[in-house]
């Protein structure tokens, strides 16, 4: 039952809290869970602790990722070719936390794995790996409120989306649902290092304030430390990297030391843009 | 909020990026006001009649049915404009289009039918079209990408996941979260996610209204059953739609069993597919234990989906509608036998449901009165039954 009480712990309101005194915004790299296979997925995962990152933000490899370019489809293919079950990335969170039992753990992901498992149980089971948030890419707040309320039973934070086009209502109801953190949006269009973050006006920033939204992490089109600290200085209280992280896995597929390096150094470089 | 419903039963729904949401409100909001509008009316109507060629026909074959107790007769969507039913929502979200001020419309396709459909639409309306094709679909519908493209459209082939219909609506999705503010996404058929499956039925309702007058005046009655194939399943909703409410009518769905439903090469997504999300409706799926989309099979490209329309799945589950399934085999026989009998070459998605009324004729024992939705010719499948087949028929 050590999982359970770790996880009654409030690790993003303390993450928040520790990064406050510190006067650091959050760096948050995303990768797939599971790609390319098993035992380097642990690794990468690791490599992206050593080198700094504040919270993780994991992804389910699914067939039909309607929200994602080309890098992070190719990471859901990967792992797919390997046979990677739900179970696995459970499995592969499980002795993640087990070796790291602070660290914010996300999970983002498609609705159709979660329903196909049973919501309960995903949650529940995600609960028990060691998770601490789901964000469900193709469920919008008008879907939301039974993942909501299964969330709040199981303890995990049911992390929404605020998106660059949302009307004053939508950021209303974000303000009154959101618990952990709240995905900023930086731009329209799929997830991908090819299109640049647009770093949000500071009068989107000050109506999340005023609507108590839970923190924002900037995401989508980030890939340098530049945007990086351009997001927290326009408000923000983090930023999350996908692509150009999982575009480090792709481009060293055949040299997983040097990979791991990379991947570390990347988190290292983008952590110290943080700092305010 | 919603201003219709989203969902039939459970089924349905908004399952998208919350980036999404903004456009299919406008969407929703767009085409309530243009039900409403008679000027729209106006001109919907218009186009249908003159540029399309509604209403179309209803054939009773001569030679095709043996049993005399049994009238078999076609509404014969093969003979509109196009090719297929597919234009007559075609225009009516184009229209749409115009009506929201955007000026591009992105469109998925896998036969090719709804593509030549779009294309030859935003021809007329001077719109931009950007239309994805899987790149497997792009080589085994050559002729409909030649046309398409003659049209003026611009077709993009899709290399990622299988390359066939599945992947080209995802492609055509993640075009349309950077581009809704000038793209209109015209969705093919009657799913996808609140308001498209709702709009999609609407804007083929016209097919269920002919056929119900049409039968009135040939026949004094209503028919005792209508017969559409469904893969995604816009033909059958615009069939079904005028004949829900009338409990005599059997409303009957056929699904691609391909290679048979006891293989995994099939596209039956009601008979042996289970509920699930795909492309932002929940609906019944194919999928795997763990939630991946499986990918389906039929002979018919139009029938290739491994999901099917909500409103079907909802129909199906209280009872009001019947779906059943028939192999390529079957729908391939069905393809010569009207070819030869009433000298209609039939497209091969339509001779699944020809080829399941074919049976019911055989079985009926009392008066029955069966329509089938002709819901295309089959000119786009010549060289594909070619191929099939060989020269074998030709004795």
């Amino acid at each position: 039952m050590t999982n359970s009480v770790a996880n009654s712990i409030d690790r993003y309101a303390k993450l928040f809290e520790q990064l406050d005194q510190k006067n650091e915004g959050a760096f948050v790299p995303f990768v797939m869970v599971g790609d390319p296979d098993i035992s380097t997925s642990v690794n990468i995962i690791n490599a992206l602790i050593s080198g700094g990152a504040d919270a993780l933000e994991l992804g389910f490899p699914y067939s039909d990722p309607i929200a994602d370019g080309p890098t992070i489809q190719q990471a859901s293919i990967r792992a797919l070719s390997n046979k990677i079950k739900t179970d696995d990335n459970f499995e592969i969170i499980r002795q993640v936390r087990a070796a790291h039992p602070n660290i914010p753990i996300g999970l983002l992901l498609y609705s159709n794995l979660v329903l196909k498992r049973g919501i309960e149980k995903f949650y529940q089971d995600a609960m028990n790996a060691g998770v601490d948030s789901i964000l469900i890419a193709d469920v919008p707040l008008r879907e939301a409120d039974r993942f909501i309320a299964v969330a709040k039973q199981t303890g995990i934070k049911q992390i929404l989306i605020a998106p660059p086009n949302a009307s004053d209502d939508t950021l209303a109801e974000i303000g009154e649902k959101s618990q952990g953190y709240t995905y900023l949006l930086g731009r329209a269009g799929v997830t991908g290092a090819e299109t640049a973050v647009t770093i949000p006006a500071s009068a989107l920033i000050d109506k999340l304030t005023q609507y108590k939204v839970a923190p924002p992490l900037l995401g989508f089109g980030i890939s340098t430390p530049a945007q990086v600290k351009d997001a927290i200085q326009s408000g923000a209280a983090g930023a999350i990297s996908g692509s150009a992280t999982v575009n480090i896995i792709a481009e060293n597929l055949s040299q997983p030391e040097i990979m791991l390096d990379k991947l570390q150094s990347f988190v290292t470089e983008m952590k110290a843009a943080t700092h305010k | 909020m919603n201003h219709l419903d989203s969902k039939f039963g459970d089924y349905g729904g908004m399952y998208v990026p919350e980036l999404l949401i903004p456009a299919l409100d406008q969407l929703e909001q767009a085409f309530i006001d243009a039900q409403k509008d008679p000027d729209f009316q106006a001109e919907f109507m218009g186009l249908l009649k003159d540029y399309a060629g509604r209403p179309t026909a209803m054939t009773l074959t001569r030679n095709l049915v043996n049993n005399p107790k049994v009238k078999l007769y076609l509404k014969r969507e093969d003979l509109l404009h196009g090719g297929a039913h597919k234009t007559n929502q075609v225009l009516g979200q184009a229209l749409l289009t115009k009506r929201m001020g955007k000026t591009e419309v992105i469109a998925e396709t896998g036969a090719g039918q709804h593509g030549v459909a779009t294309a030859l639409a935003c021809a007329l309306m001077g719109l931009k079209a950007r239309i994805y094709m899987g790149a497997k679909d792009v080589e085994r519908q050559a002729p409909n990408v030649f046309r398409m493209r003659l049209m003026g459209a611009e077709v993009i082939p899709v290399h990622a996941g299988s390359g066939t219909l599945k992947d080209a609506v995802n492609e055509a999705m993640r075009d349309w979260s950077a581009s809704y503010d000038k793209a209109h996404y015209l969705l093919g058929t009657a799913a996808g996610p609140h308001p498209f499956p709702t709009i999609v039925r609407e804007f083929h309702r016209m097919i269920g209204e002919e056929t119900k007058a049409q039968i009135l005046e040939k026949e004094g009655r209503l028919p005792d059953a209508v017969v559409a194939c469904v893969g995604g399943g816009s033909n059958a909703i615009g069939m079904f739609a005028d004949f829900i409410d009338e409990p005599s009518v059997k409303l009957i769905g056929v699904e691609p069993a391909g290679k048979g439903v006891h293989t995994a090469e099939h596209g039956a997504a009601i008979g042996k597919g289970t509920k699930g999300i795909l492309h932002g409706a929940y609906s019944y799926i194919m999928q795997d234990n763990d939630g991946q989309i499986e990918e389906s099979y039929s002979v018919s490209a139009g029938l290739d989906y491994p999901a099917v329309g909500p409103q079907h799945a909802y129909l199906s589950d209280i009872g009001r509608a019947e779906y059943v399934s028939v192999t390529d085999d079957e729908a391939l026989n069905a393809f010569q036998i009207l070819s030869r009998k009433e000298g209609i070459i039939p497209a091969l998605e339509s001779s699944h449901a020809l080829a399941h009324a074919l049976n019911m004729a055989d079985e009926a024992e009392e008066e029955t009165i069966i329509v089938v939705n002709l819901s295309g010719r089959g000119d786009k499948d010549l060289a594909h039954v070619h191929s099939i087949l060989g020269d074998q028929n030709h004795d």
